[in-house]
C-alpha cells in the first residue's frame, strides 16, 4: 500500500533507532498524544526497541477514553427510547457508563447501530422519517469537520428527525493542562498528526514557548514514530524548544482552512469534562446557536444525568501519564478487556487495553 | 483519534445531496468519501481519509523527505552508532 | 455416562457470573474470550463427558471398532448472500471442514432449517441449490434434516444447522494439545478474506471490493496433506470466527507451548489488507472459511508444504511461524519492523475504530 508500506520498513526503522541511541546522553520522558500512535508503538514492538533512556508515556489521545461518563450515560438513556436509532462509531459501543454500555443496551433490544461515517447517520435519518436518529458525535479535532458536515447537511436537507450528542474535545487545552500540572514529568511531545492535518500547528507554538518544550508533529507509521522520537530527542539534547513537523507529507502549519471553516460554522468552543481528568476550560466544542436544534441533549432532555465513576479506577492518572496501567490495583483482576471498569481498558488504544493486549509477557 | 488512511481519488461527482463525493481506492478496495473539506481535489490525488472524509492531501515531495533525511544522516555517520544486536550495543528483544 | 445429573442441576448456580453478564451478548458468539468462557464454564462443564472434553472442532466416537467424528454448526450469517457464497454453501463447507480438522472423511450431512415466516421462497430455493452444489462437490450426501417456521420478526430470515458425520483416518493422532516446540505452523493461503467479504456488504460499512469469501471445502487439501505427512501432522484447525489469532491461542494453551509468528510471512491479499486498514481491523482476528492451520513436525514441513501447494486450495501455502518453548500458552508476533508483541485472544467482537 502506497504511503503506508514505505513507512513500515524494518531497515529504515532500525536506522532511526540507532540514530536515537547515538544521540541520547541522558534520560528523557516523552509523551505521544494520540491513541493511534500508542497503537503503532506497541503493535509494532517499537516501544521495546527504543533505548532505555527514553521513557514513553501514553497520553490522553483517545477520544473514546476521555468521553465523560455523563455523555455515555446520556447516550445510553437516549438509546433506550423506542423511537430512537442511536448511531455511533464502533469503538464507542463498548465503553462502560455508570451501569452499562451501548452494546448491552443493544443486547436488551435498543436500536443501536454502528456507522463508519457521520454522513451514514444522516442517510439513516432520511430513510427512516418515522424514527429519531441520534449520532454520538465524539472525537478530537480530526473528526470535528466530519461531525460538523453531518449537522450542516441535516440542516440543508431540512431533517427534523436527526440530532447529535456532542462530546468533542480539543488537544491544545489538554496539553496546557498536562504541562501545567505540578506532577508533570513529560519533557517532549509527539503531537497528533491527523489533528494537526486539520488544525495545523500554529496553536502549539505558544504552548511550546510558554512551557519550554519541544513538540514534534508526528505521523502514525513506525518510521514516522521513530523519526518523531529522534527529532524530539535531538531537540532535547540541544536544548531546543518549539514545534517541528515530522509529518510534513500530510500536515502544514496552517492546516486545512476549509475544514476549520466547516468546524467554525457549526461548532463553538466550550468547557468540557474529560473522563478521569475533570473539566478543562475551553477544551470542547458545542453546537452554535443556529444549529442548536440538532442538539440531542436538549431534544431528549437528558441533561440532568448523574454519573458514578468507579472508586478503584485511576484512569485520570493513567491518561495524564502519571501512573502506568500495571500500577492500578484493578488491572488484570477486576478490570480486563472482558469486563472493563474504566475507559482506558475498553478502547483498543487506551493505555490499559494496549498494555493488556500487547505487553503482557509470558 | 485518528485512523486516517491514504488512498487515491479515482472519481469525483456531485452527490445527490449537494456534497462533493469521491471514490477513493485503497489497494483495490474503494470507498465513497466526502470531499467537502478538500474542494480542490483532483482525480489522481492521494488523500488521507478519516471516517469517510478526506481531511488532507498527501504531498508527494514531502513524503520522500524522511528517506532523504535518512540518507543524509547515513552519509554523515549519524547512523553508525551501536545498534540492537551489535557488539557493545543493546541486546535486541 | 458422565455429566451433571438432574439432581445436581436442580439448584445449581449459573456458572457464568450473572453480575457481569446478566444477558447474552454478541461477543459470546464472537469466537474469542467470552465464547470460550460460555463453552467451558456452562456447556462443557454441564454436559461433561470424555468425548466432549477435548473441545475440538468435532468429537471422536469409537463405535464397535469404527472411529467416527461428529460435528455440528449453526449458521446465522447476515447478510445471507455475500461475495463468494451464501449461508447455504457456507453451512456445507463449514461442517465438512470441521470434519476435516478431525482428520475425518465426510460420509453424511444433516440440514435443519429454521425459517422466518415471510422469507422469499425464491431465496430459499437459491440457498438450497447452493447447498446441494457444495455437497455434491465434496462429495457428501445430505441424508436427513428438519424444518421449522417461526413467526415473522422472530427469525432473522433463516438459520441453518448442519451436523456432519465422518470416518477418521486410521493411525492419526491429531489433537489441539499435540503441538511441540520445533513444529512449524503452516497456513494454506491468504487470510482474512471471508470476514472482509462479509463486512463489504454490511449496512453502514459498504465498500467496493472484489474480495470474495474464501469459503471452500478443504477435504481434498487435508487428505493430500495427511497422505504426504500424516504421522507428522500434530494439529489441524480452521481459523473461522476469531481468526488465526483465536485458533493459535487455543492451540498454544491446549499444548502448553508458545507460538511465534512472523508478520512478513503471513500471506494476505493487498485489497484485503486495504480493507482492514480502513476499518482499523487486525487481519489476525478476521474470520476465514477456506483456510486450515496445520502444525507439522519440522522434518516433514517441506513435504507438507509441497502436498498443499499441489492442491488448488493450497497454492499459496506458507510457513508462518513455529512452536517454541518460550512463553507457553501465548502467541507472539515479530512485526514487519522487527519488534515483538503478544497476539492476545480477541475479547468481544472486533469493532471498526476511529482512533
Amino acid at each position: 500500500m502506497r504511503y503506508v508500506d514505505e513507512y513500515r520498513n524494518e531497515t529504515e526503522t532500525r536506522s532511526f533507532v540507532r540514530a536515537i541511541e547515538r544521540r541520547v546522553t541522558r534520560p528523557w520522558t516523552l509523551m505521544e498524544i494520540c491513541g493511534g500512535q500508542t497503537h503503532t508503538f506497541i503493535k509494532s514492538g517499537i516501544d521495546r526497541m527504543l533505548p532505555p533512556e527514553i521513557t514513553l508515556v501514553h497520553g490522553p489521545g483517545c477520544p473514546v477514553c476521555v468521553t465523560p461518563l455523563e455523555q455515555i450515560d446520556r447516550a445510553i438513556a437516549i438509546a433506550q427510547r423506542p423511537e430512537v436509532i442511536l448511531t455511533s462509531f464502533g469503538d464507542m459501543l463498548r465503553v462502560p457508563g455508570s451501569d452499562t454500555d451501548l452494546l448491552s443496551v443493544k443486547a436488551k433490544g435498543g436500536d443501536v447501530r454502528m456507522v463508519y461515517s457521520p454522513l451514514d447517520a444522516v442517510t439513516l435519518a432520511q430513510k427512516h422519517p418515522d424514527r429519531e436518529v441520534v449520532f454520538f458525535a465524539v472525537g478530537f479535532e480530526t473528526t470535528a469537520p466530519a461531525n460538523a458536515m453531518s449537522v450542516w447537511q441535516a440542516s440543508r436537507l431540512g431533517l427534523d428527525n436527526f440530532s447529535v450528542l456532542v462530546s468533542h474535545v480539543r488537544v491544545p487545552p489538554a496539553m496546557e493542562a498536562l504541562l501545567s500540572a505540578p506532577d508533570n514529568r513529560v519533557q517532549g511531545f509527539l503531537a497528533a498528526g491527523h489533528v494537526c492535518a486539520v488544525m495545523g500547528y500554529e496553536e502549539y507554538e505558544p504552548l511550546a514557548a510558554k512551557h519550554r518544550v519541544p513538540i514534534v508533529v508526528t505521523g502514525f507509521e513506525p518510521l514516522d514514530l521513530v523519526q518523531g522520537v529522534y527529532m524530539a530527542v535531538d531537540a532535547l539534547e540541544d536544548g531546543r524548544t518549539g514545534v517541528e513537523n515530522q509529518y510534513s507529507r500530510s500536515v502544514t502549519r496552517e492546516g486545512n482552512r476549509r475544514a476549520q471553516d466547516i468546524i467554525a460554522e457549526v461548532f463553538e468552543i466550550c468547557d468540557r469534562a474529560w473522563r478521569g481528568i475533570g473539566v478543562i476550560p475551553e477544551s470542547g466544542y458545542r453546537l452554535r446557536a443556529p444549529y442548536r436544534r440538532f442538539d440531542a441533549e436538549s431534544r431528549f432532555q437528558v441533561s440532568r444525568v448523574t454519573a458514578r465513576e468507579s472508586a478503584v479506577c485511576i484512569a485520570g492518572e493513567i491518561l495524564r501519564g502519571v501512573r502506568k496501567p500495571h500500577e492500578c490495583s484493578a488491572f488484570g483482576t477486576l478490570c480486563t478487556p472482558d469486563h472493563p471498569v474504566g475507559a482506558p481498558m475498553v478502547s483498543g488504544e487506551g493505555a490499559c487495553a494496549a498494555y493488556w493486549h500487547y505487553k503482557r509477557e509470558a | 483519534m485518528c485512523l486516517g488512511i491514504p488512498g487515491q481519488v479515482t472519481r469525483i461527482r456531485e452527490g445527490g445531496s449537494g456534497l462533493t463525493m469521491g471514490t477513493v481506492d485503497f489497494a483495490g478496495v474503494t470507498k465513497e468519501v466526502c470531499l467537502a473539506c478538500l474542494p480542490e481535489t483532483k482525480i489522481g490525488d492521494w488523500v488521507i481519509v478519516h471516517v469517510g472524509f478526506a481531511i488532507s492531501r498527501v504531498d508527494e515531495a514531502e513524503a520522500r523527505e524522511v528517506f532523504r533525511t535518512l540518507k543524509e544522516m547515513g552519509e554523515i555517520g549519524e547512523l553508525d552508532g551501536p545498534g540492537p544486536g551489535d557488539p557493545g550495543g543493546r541486546a535486541g528483544p | 455416562m458422565s455429566g451433571l445429573r438432574a439432581a445436581d442441576l436442580a439448584g445449581a448456580a449459573c456458572p457464568i457470573p450473572i453480575q457481569d453478564y446478566p444477558h447474552v451478548l454478541l461477543a459470546h458468539g464472537g469466537g474469542g474470550r467470552l465464547t470460550h468462557m460460555l463453552i467451558e464454564k456452562m456447556f462443557a462443564a454441564t454436559f461433561a463427558n470424555p468425548a466432549l472434553a477435548p473441545l475440538h472442532d468435532g468429537a471422536r466416537l469409537d463405535v464397535d471398532g469404527a472411529r467416527l467424528a461428529v460435528t455440528t454448526d449453526s449458521f446465522v450469517v447476515s447478510p445471507r448472500f455475500f461475495p463468494g457464497g451464501n449461508i447455504g454453501s457456507l453451512a456445507v463447507h463449514g461442517t465438512v471442514n470441521d470434519l476435516a480438522m478431525c482428520g475425518a472423511r465426510p460420509i453424511a450431512l444433516t440440514a435443519a432449517f429454521v425459517l422466518e415466516e415471510g422469507l422469499a421462497m425464491e431465496e430459499l430455493w437459491r440457498i438450497v441449490r447452493s447447498m446441494q452444489a457444495a455437497a455434491a462437490d465434496v462429495p457428501v450426501p445430505v441424508v436427513t434434516g428438519d424444518t421449522k417456521v417461526v413467526d415473522r420478526g422472530k427469525g432473522d430470515g433463516m438459520y441453518i444447522n448442519t451436523t456432519g458425520i465422518g470416518v477418521v483416518r486410521a493411525g492419526l493422532e491429531i489433537a489441539p494439545g499435540a503441538a511441540r516446540p520445533g513444529d512449524v505452523v503452516i497456513v494454506n493461503g491468504p487470510i482474512a478474506q471471508h470476514g472482509i467479504a462479509i463486512m463489504s456488504v454490511r449496512e453502514g460499512l459498504e465498500f467496493g471490493t472484489k474480495v470474495e469469501s474464501d469459503s471452500a471445502a478443504l477435504t481434498g487439501l487435508v487428505a493430500a496433506l495427511l497422505d504426504a505427512a500424516g504421522s507428522s501432522v500434530r494439529v489441524l484447525r480452521d481459523p473461522t470466527r476469531g481468526g488465526v489469532s483465536s485458533a493459535l491461542n487455543e492451540i498454544a494453551q491446549a499444548s502448553r507451548a508458545g507460538i511465534r509468528l512472523e508478520e512478513t510471512k503471513i500471506p494476505i491479499r493487498e485489497d484485503v489488507r486495504g480493507a482492514c486498514e480502513i476499518l482499523g481491523f487486525d487481519p489476525l482476528y478476521v474470520a476465514n472459511e477456506g483456510k486450515v492451520l496445520a502444525i507439522v513436525a519440522a522434518k516433514e514441513a517441506e513435504r507438507a508444504l509441497a502436498a498443499m501447494r499441489a492442491d488448488p486450495l493450497g497454492r499459496e501455502a506458507a510457513i508462518i511461524g513455529e512452536v517454541v518453548e518460550d512463553h507457553p500458552g501465548r502467541v507472539v508476533l515479530k512485526s514487519r519492523v522487527g519488534g515483538l508483541r503478544v497476539v492476545d485472544m480477541l475479547s468481544g467482537e472486533q469493532l471498526p475504530r476511529i482512533c
